[in-house]
């Protein structure tokens, strides 16, 4: 799945306020709010879900990216949003470091296929070191759309 | 099931997925801490994507939903142990999920 199909450019946080990591998932929980596609009366559990599933075990899964996903039925298609923190958020990640963006992602109850594919793209490019340099180093939400865009573009890439 | 190259014991098998929700990142979680527990090499493929089985990132890129059979290939001296414990977490634990 492309990025493009569930990536919400519109709620990008190019700095995210945030220090800790319930804050950064409320903070794009927020931005997610403000763009139209999650209900407002939904944020509160959506964040609470989202939260759950991280304390299970933590989504951090090195080299400063951190995924916090959930499925919850407020929303249809896969969604995502994502946060960059230029100081570093804790996020108990795997290898002990600060997460430095933050990639929310949000499917739907009844379509575990979909939430494969779009995170089988997420880590295809995660893998990648230049990937994760370039995405670290969008500092603001037109580069990072451009960064997925191209990513899109060239799978190969 | 395996061979013996160069005092390298090699297995290969194939695990299919049977539990609804697929390799997401918990199940792939517990695939890769399994997997980290033998001293071999473990490689998980699916279709044309190679993973390393002891890797997280790799892993979740696999894309296997229900009913995807992965190729998973183990060279070491504990391979062949390897692989039969892999096949106990995804095929008949299910990785604790229920089936489709």
């Amino acid at each position: 799945m492309r990025f493009d199909e569930f990536v919400c450019f519109e709620a990008t946080v190019s700095e995210l306020q945030a220090t800790d990591r319930d804050g950064a998932i409320t903070e794009l929980i927020a931005a997610l709010v403000a763009a139209g596609k999650i209900p407002s009366e939904s944020a509160k559990d959506v964040t609470k879900a989202v939260i759950k599933r991280e304390n299970e075990a933590s989504t951090g899964m090195g080299k400063g990216v951190a995924v916090p996903h959930v499925k919850h039925a407020a929303v249809k298609n896969v969604l995502a949003a994502i946060g960059q923190s230029s100081t570093g958020i804790d996020f108990a990640s795997l290898d002990e470091q600060p997460v430095y963006s933050v990639i929310l992602l949000i499917s739907p109850v009844n379509n575990p296929d979909k939430h494969l594919q779009a995170m089988e793209n997420v880590f295809r490019h995660l893998q990648k070191e230049k990937f994760r340099k370039f995405l670290r180093q969008s500092r603001q939400p037109a580069e990072l759309e451009d960064l997925l865009r191209e990513a899109d573009e060239n799978p190969s890439w | 099931m395996g061979e013996t190259v160069l005092e390298k014991l090699v297995c290969e098998t194939t695990l299919e997925i049977k539990n609804a929700e697929g390799l997401h990142m918990r199940p792939a979680m517990q695939f890769i801490d399994l997997a980290s527990q033998f001293d071999c090499k473990i490689t998980v493929s699916n279709a044309d994507r190679v993973a390393d089985g002891k890797s997280i990132m790799q892993v979740s890129m696999l894309e296997a939903t229900c009913g995807t059979r992965l190729q998973v290939r183990a060279e070491g001296p504990d391979a062949d142990r390897a692989l039969e414990a892999l096949r106990e977490l995804v095929e008949v634990r299910m990785f604790g999920e229920p089936p489709p």
